[in-house]
């Protein structure tokens, strides 16, 4: 094909920016990292506790991440609201928390109550999630494409100060748990227990999860749908449910995060949903949008390196309070997957032909 | 339709059908009512009054949703053309129920809140609220909403029962009160302002403080009514016509309108006083970032959701270059620091445009928003505080000066200038509308020139954009960093105007707002950009009590928009034809089962 100079110049500049952001990372990921670990600031338990406390937010990031990639999967479209969606939920969970906690419940019989707390904290999400679905996503469904998307902006500030009108805008702290207090020590490293039983609250559920996608006869409906939605119409299956079901499943995970969120930063508040739904976006799109394995490693990985990065690549480059930087890491590596490998680790699909 | 003069009796499975449906529309208008009364907007609105001494704004909002279900029910129950007495009054019964059953389950939000404290949950359920739903009279007086909830409906219904020249003066009129009660203290403020005579003359129709008089707001009805109506009876005078289709032929007539409308916009802020000119000067700033936007997104078809990267870029280039503070670096005047600040935006939507150019549509709008987080946190961190202040912010911009502009002394000292110095919100509004100006100069001759019909191509479709030979890259690009110009110009002006810049000024609800703004006035569209910023922008800072509640209605404008008219107030005609061939279809065939009906 024929170009004109004046375009092959722009595109060789393209290509030098592009070049440029990707030698800037790696040079200041290797470079950061060398020097801190020369300077050895930080001890080998310290590595460990971020590394521990990344995983247990990941494992949260990637239980939110689901509900954005069952939802792409099936209707090609960014769910917006989806962090206020996780953030209903952790407000559900703090109400009947502090109810039960007045009971003594909370401390008396803490696994049962903190299940009840999960499950409500669920139910609740996935109802909020439905009438999102059911009053502004499923009238747009033939819409061009930015049009739910804006609906989807529209409905996550809805949400949001909804929960501040109605709940207040005050921080409010979550009752806490006496027995998660404390930390266990495992290979003479002490670990806090809540950061295990995050981890393991969040394995379980991402492990519930992936076996009613897998197994069950709606979680082959789902998967049908995402594949392909026409034809999987004219196989007999009703697209209307699948949505709904997505829709539940994933809002109920983003829930039970909401839950398990609050355990780790013991309060909620109106705006909470925000960050760590953008951070969840980013862990979906790292692991391959519509990839359910991917989510989840996806969140991990973004827990970690969130976790970790700020210490290990900008402390040694002599930044002043790197910990202020922390999302910026993260907002970085999503506008880096974004640019470089929109289809992500796992990458199987390419995004921008499906849709 | 079918009972055209004859008498239908009424089955008893009708009767039962209409009240089901009145069921189901009062109990969905009751969770309207507990939604409005227990998000606080009720309350929030009950401390101003409409009318003084009459009704205050939370009442109205209650009686607006009664009236409400009043018309919903009144639509939805029998056809509208039958005239048989029996229809009629079966509607009007059938809307005041669906009214005393929302009135209901308001009035057991009061019962159940006597009895138990709701309020650890629901913050707004205060005892002021029951006082407002009893009228004051307490758990006596429970019964009272309902029944006057029911009234209130049925009124409504029969309202809207009536022949059309009898309803549309009663509506009109009502409007009118509506309209100038919420606006009473500005068009207070503009009378006193346009002459100081004028001041008794505005004490007899508003109120002092906020709302208006009772006989002000009888005055409102009757000549709002009165004109209705004589535009009813004596319709298409030959007067009105005669203007009408003289201002449609003759261009010169079109070009006065122009003229007046300037002019309204130079004598604004003479006239209305330093708070208005705050909200005018803030409506501008947004003006002018929404005409930046409209290039990248209504043009360009590029949504960027980090908009205010490039204002922050703006801002703080300005604030280096002419700041007395402790930070400030240079010391040049507004006049030279303000285009420097809007090129050096331009260089930051190219830099950051070029990476994202290949990803597409809701990809790019999240690539955007992370860029815009990105800004915020870089600008408030103490990594770059040496530089940018963080949090601390920069302080001490020095006001644009016509004249000669002394020099630098020392830092906290601001330049002398000999001349006239542009300060505050009445000054800088002037500055703001050159800005627009030049923007929508901009604006208006690209889009018709071959960059801007290359724009809307790639926001059709890129790939046969590029088959027509569109350089996508430059096009894109451009589109970019001319959008970008502008948000960091109306950052410029906006760091000018408060005379200092912190990171908390770089939120992303400020990209969400001109995103809103943009689709409220419809996208592509130049007078959209007014109608959709003096919409979102200026509305919630006259009601101040309605401010808290600002996003809450951008995301209910939002989605209502999206599905009533997702191509906006004001919408550019290329839009609108595009987004209703989508839509089309559905349309067609809603209309198709409602007529088979």
């Amino acid at each position: 094909m024929y170009r004109t100079l004046t375009e092959r110049l722009a595109d060789w500049g393209i290509v030098a920016v592009l070049w440029a952001f990707r030698i800037a990372v790696i040079l200041i990921v290797v470079v950061g990292s060398v020097l801190t670990l020369v300077k050895g600031t930080y001890t080998r338990d310290q590595w460990i506790d971020l590394a521990i406390f990344g995983l247990s937010q990941g494992g949260i990031y990637a239980l939110i991440a689901l509900g954005y990639t069952m939802v792409y999967g099936v209707l090609r479209m960014i769910n917006f609201a989806h962090g206020e969606i996780f953030m209903s939920g952790a407000f559900a969970g703090y109400f009947l928390a502090t109810a039960l906690n007045r009971q003594g419940m909370l401390n008396a019989n803490p696994v049962l109550a903190l299940a009840i707390v999960t499950l409500f904290a669920m139910a609740v999400s996935a109802g909020v999630a439905l009438l999102v679905e059911r009053v502004a996503y499923r009238p747009l469904r033939q819409a061009p494409r930015l049009v739910p998307l804006i609906s989807a902006i529209g409905a996550s500030f809805f949400l949001q100060y909804t929960v501040r009108g109605l709940f207040g805008p005050g921080v409010y702290a979550y009752p806490d748990i006496e027995s998660l207090q404390g930390e266990w020590i495992i290979f003479g490293v002490g670990i806090l227990k809540r950061q295990v039983v995050i981890v393991v609250a969040a394995f379980i559920m991402m492990l519930i999860l992936y076996m009613l996608v897998m197994r069950t006869r709606i979680g082959k409906a789902v998967r049908a749908v995402s594949e392909d939605r026409e034809v999987a119409e004219l196989m007999g299956i009703s697209v209307d449910r699948a949505i709904v079901v997505t829709f539940a499943i994933g809002a109920a995970m983003a829930g039970a995060a909401g839950v398990l969120y609050a355990q780790i930063f013991r309060q909620v508040n109106f705006f909470m949903g925000f960050v760590p739904g953008i951070k969840a976006f980013t862990a979906a799109v790292l692991g391959g949008i519509g990839n359910i394995p991917g989510a989840m490693l996806g969140g991990l990985f973004l827990g970690l390196v969130e976790s970790v990065g700020p210490s290990l690549f900008l402390d040694g480059l002599g930044i002043v309070a790197p910990y202020q930087l922390k999302d910026a890491i993260a907002f970085t590596m999503l506008v880096l997957v974004l640019i470089f490998r929109p289809s992500g680790i796992l990458g199987e699909r390419l995004v921008t032909k499906r849709a | 339709m079918l009972d055209g003069g004859r008498q239908e009796p009424m089955t008893t499975r009708e009767i039962r059908l209409d009240i089901v449906r009145a069921v189901r529309i009062g109990l969905l208008g009751g969770i309207v009512f507990l939604y409005l009364t227990l998000v606080g907007l009720v309350g929030a609105f009950s401390e101003r009054p409409l009318i003084s001494g009459f009704i205050s704004l939370g009442q109205t909002l209650l009686l607006l949703s009664m009236l409400g279900v009043g018309y919903v029910t009144a639509r939805l129950i029998g056809s509208p053309s039958a005239k048989s007495a029996a229809s009629q009054s079966r509607a009007i019964l059938m809307s005041s129920l669906a009214g005393f059953l929302s009135g209901g389950i308001l009035a057991m939000l009061v019962i159940v809140g006597q009895r138990i404290d709701v309020r650890e949950v629901f913050v707004n359920a205060t005892t002021e609220l029951y006082q407002i739903l009893t009228f004051g009279r307490g758990l006596p007086g429970v019964w009272l909403f309902p029944i006057v909830s029911g009234v209130a409906a049925g009124v409504s219904a029969a309202t809207y029962r009536l022949p059309s020249k009898i309803r549309s003066p009663i509506v009109w009129g009502l409007a009118a009160i509506a309209f100038f009660g919420l606006f009473s203290s500005l068009f207070r403020t503009i009378l006193t302002g346009i002459s100081p005579g004028l001041s008794p003359f505005a004490r007899l129709f508003f109120a002092p403080g906020e709302g208006l008089t009772p006989g002000g707001a009888l005055v409102f009805l009757i000549f709002a009514a009165g004109a209705a109506a004589s535009r009813r009876f004596g319709g298409q005078t030959r007067f009105a016509n005669a203007v009408r289709s003289k201002v449609a032929a003759r261009p010169r007539m079109r070009w006065l309108g122009y003229a007046l409308l300037v002019l309204v916009a130079l004598l604004l802020p003479q006239v209305s006083g330093p708070f208005l000119s705050q909200v005018l000067a803030l409506v501008g700033l947004y003006v002018l970032m929404g005409l930046g936007l409209n290039i990248t997104l209504g043009f360009a078809g590029l949504f960027d959701l980090g908009f205010v990267a490039f204002f922050a870029i703006g801002a703080y280039t300005l604030g280096l270059l002419t700041s007395y503070g402790p930070q400030g670096l240079v010391h040049i005047p507004f006049w030279l620091a303000a285009p420097i600040a809007m090129l050096l935006a331009m260089l930051g939507g190219l830099f950051l445009g070029m990476p994202v150019l290949g990803i597409r549509g809701d990809y790019l709008a999240i690539a955007t928003l992370g860029f815009g987080e990105i800004a915020r946190l870089l600008v408030g961190s103490d990594f770059l505080a040496r530089w940018l202040g963080g949090s601390q912010g920069i302080i001490g911009i020095q006001k644009p000066c016509i004249g000669r502009l002394g020099s630098f002394l020392k830092p906290g000292v601001p330049q002398e200038c000999s001349g006239i110095e542009f300060v505050g919100p009445q000054a800088m509004y002037y500055v703001i509308l050159v800005g627009v100006l030049i923007a929508a100069l901009v604006a208006w001759r690209l889009r018709d020139a071959r960059l801007g019909r290359a724009w809307m191509a790639v926001r059709e479709d890129e790939d046969v954009a590029q088959a027509l030979g569109i350089n996508l890259v430059g096009t894109k690009l451009l589109a970019y960093s001319l959008g970008a110009g502008f948000a960091g110009l109306s950052g410029a002006i906006f760091a000018t105007l408060v005379g200092s810049i912190f990171d908390s000024s770089m939120q992303l609800f400020v990209s969400i707002n001109v995103v809103s703004l943009l689709i409220v006035g419809g996208m592509g569209s130049l007078p959209g950009v007014i109608v959709g910023a003096l919409f979102l922008i200026g509305l919630p800072e006259l009601l101040r009590e309605f401010s808290e509640y600002r996003l809450l209605f951008y995301g209910l404008a939002l989605i209502v928009m999206m599905q009533t008219k997702p191509e906006g107030l004001w919408p550019s005609a290329t839009i609108r034809r595009e987004l209703h061939a989508g839509l089309e279809a559905p349309n067609e065939m809603d209309a198709a089962s409602a007529d088979s009906v």
